[in-house]
């Protein structure tokens, strides 16, 4: 059972990851990115590494969100390539 | 320069394939990785799993393995975190003051902007004082649960941020002022090199906490590498939590600290 819900993430994590470097709206890639954080650390918890998961649910889909859609406000929002 | 890049990628690429040489054999029993297995030595995670908690008396290895055993590198993540606040300001921040007025559009006296500010202000005013209690658990809590230096002080940096996107920018800086980041940033490297260097005046090594037991009075040393641990969990959250709060307000208001998101 445990092993259909990582297949189930790592597939998720893999169409997050493209969808969020392919997308030109910089505001739903910087989103689409602290979905893959929260997919990621989900992972973490689920291998028992809780300290991981921690950092990663507090740095990657907390703090750098922020950071990158802060960017993106002040910088343009869609991407030229 | 396209080809400067591409030597450069090329040369240090080799580098790295020729470092791969030095590598262990692939299954050899000297190798770390195979640590445990028969005929091969004792793996580095039995020992750690076996000695931690008679040698520290931390219940929790991860944060044991991070602030003592590997507590050079633990030190050098926490300066490498201050040096990218560092670097962000040095490229942000606009230091000449730019006489431009506080931007008062965001505080609407409105109807309107007074249903936002309510609803907004009072979800926060309930919100950040948990969140600031809860990242101070975390923080005195990191060596027998999960959580730490690091995860404590970005929730309490988190806090702050939440303060400045919730009103404005410059309700946030008078909470936590330019002067008292850059400080609180300095100072939590200075408390964990200072742990380090306290075992030193003992005749030991540096963050060697176990010197530091006639200073904390404990009965034993693992009692005093334990308290040294929290001691040092406490400055990496000084360092974290001003280098986050720093980082945002440089990247919201384009280096003016005023007028930001």
């Amino acid at each position: 059972m445990i092993e259909h819900f990582n297949i189930i993430i790592l597939v998720l994590m893999i169409i997050t990851a493209i969808i969020s470097l392919q997308v030109k709206d910089l505001l739903s890639a910087s989103m689409i990115f602290g979905i893959y954080s929260f997919l990621i650390c989900l992972l973490w918890a689920e291998m028992g590494a809780v300290d991981v998961a921690f950092t990663e649910a507090a740095v990657g889909a907390g703090v750098s969100a922020v950071f990158l859609i802060a960017t993106v406000y002040n910088t343009k929002r869609r991407s030229s390539d | 320069m396209k080809w400067l890049a591409l030597i450069a990628v090329i040369a240090t690429g080799s580098l790295l394939i020729y470092a791969v040489s030095d590598f262990p054999d692939w299954g050899s029993a000297s190798s770390p990785a195979n640590g445990g297995v028969e005929g091969a030595g004792r793996s580095v995670s039995q020992t750690f799993i076996e000695e931690t908690d008679t040698l520290t008396h931390v219940p929790n290895i991860v944060t044991a393995v991070l602030a003592d055993y590997r507590g050079y590198d633990t030190m050098f993540e926490t300066v490498v975190i201050l040096a990218a606040g560092m670097a962000i300001f040095a490229i942000l921040r606009v230091l000449r003051d730019t006489e431009k007025p506080v931007d008062q559009s965001k505080h609407d006296p409105s109807i309107d902007g007074d249903h936002q500010r309510i609803i907004i202000g009072t979800t926060c005013r309930l919100l950040i004082p948990v969140i600031q209690l809860f990242a101070l658990y975390v923080v005195a809590h990191g060596h027998h649960s999960p959580g730490g230096g690091f995860q404590g002080g970005v929730i309490l940096g988190a806090s702050f941020i939440l303060l400045g996107l919730a009103t404005d920018l410059e309700t946030a800086i008078a909470r936590f002022s330019e002067k008292q980041f850059i400080g609180l940033a300095c100072v939590g490297i200075f408390i964990y090199a200072g742990f380090g260097v306290l075992g030193q005046f003992y005749g030991r090594g540096f963050l060697d906490y176990g010197a530091l037991q006639p200073i904390f009075m404990t009965d034993g040393e693992p009692m005093a590498r334990s308290h040294a641990m929290l001691g040092v969990e406490v400055g990496v959250a000084f360092t974290v939590t001003a280098i986050m709060f720093a980082i945002y307000a440089n990247l919201a208001s384009k280096g003016e600290l005023k007028n930001g998101l």
